[in-house]
């Protein structure tokens, strides 16, 4: 199936809300312009979103790669940002380290790994402080 | 019941016309935005007094019908840019978010 094989590449600028979500909408404009499904591509976008919204927060941005193949949309999520000391407490929800005038935006809920988690048929998180964080995330075409 | 509707109903104004055929499938009301992507189904009116260009972001991304802005809440330039260029609804009402979510429920039962 190597012919189907799709890949994209895109790079996440740090600390800056005002392109915050960009990365995440292009790649949800080539889901739909490939005709994926909505809800399959509602999952991606979420998934995709929060993401990127950890990227620019908490580590000075980062890169997204999408792979799209005949069975599931994979998405690996890097940065090297200053890494998850405690992963199961970030995995918690309404955990959140973000400062007030991050949250005065509206973030820092706490429920954007859990959300990643919750949008995802795999999700995988390896961190390490001071060298940055990985996640490893897949949404079934065929369920 | 269509945004178009909804915009004509009293005590709404247009802030930015996008798909105004979009189908309001129900209302969701809250200001913090992962929990809006995490739980606000596909289709929803969502009430807010969260007026910038990320929630404009997380409307797109989460499928939102349109965005009510309660409370005359405010909603800056950038956000209004975003929504046009995104085709983003947003309608603003000096009702409190509950009762216009109220009103919204009572329109599509």
């Amino acid at each position: 199936m190597s012919a189907s094989v799709l890949q994209l590449h895109y790079d996440v600028p740090g600390d800056d809300f005002t392109r915050a979500g960009e990365a995440s909408s292009a790649i949800k404009n080539k889901l739909k312009q490939m005709g994926i499904a909505p809800d399959v591509i509602r999952n991606v976008a979420i998934a995709t979103y929060e993401g990127e919204i950890n990227m620019v927060i908490h580590a000075n941005g980062g890169t997204i790669d999408v792979t799209i193949d005949a069975d599931a949309i994979s998405l690996v999520l890097k940065d090297t940002g200053a890494g998850i000391p405690d992963v199961e407490l970030a995995m918690r929800e309404g955990y959140t380290t973000a400062k007030e005038e991050i949250r005065a935006l509206g973030f820092g809920a706490g429920m954007g790994l859990p959300n990643m988690k919750k949008y995802t048929d795999e999700f995988e998180l390896k961190s390490e402080v001071g060298q940055g964080t990985e996640v490893n995330m897949k949404v079934y075409l065929k369920k | 019941m269509k945004v178009k509707d909804l915009a004509l109903k009293d005590g709404f104004e247009v802030i930015n016309e996008g798909d105004f055929d979009r189908e309001i499938t129900g209302a969701y009301c809250c200001d913090l935005l992962s929990w809006v992507m995490g739980r606000a189904p596909a289709g929803s009116a969502w009430l807010t007094v969260m007026g910038n260009m990320n929630a404009v972001a997380v409307a797109v991304l989460a499928d939102i019908s349109v965005i009510i802005l309660a409370e005359s809440a405010a909603v800056d330039q950038p956000a209004i840019a975003k929504a046009m260029q995104q085709g983003v609804n947003i309608l603003k009402t000096s009702k409190p978010a509950f009762e216009s979510a109220l009103l919204i429920h009572e329109c599509l039962s």
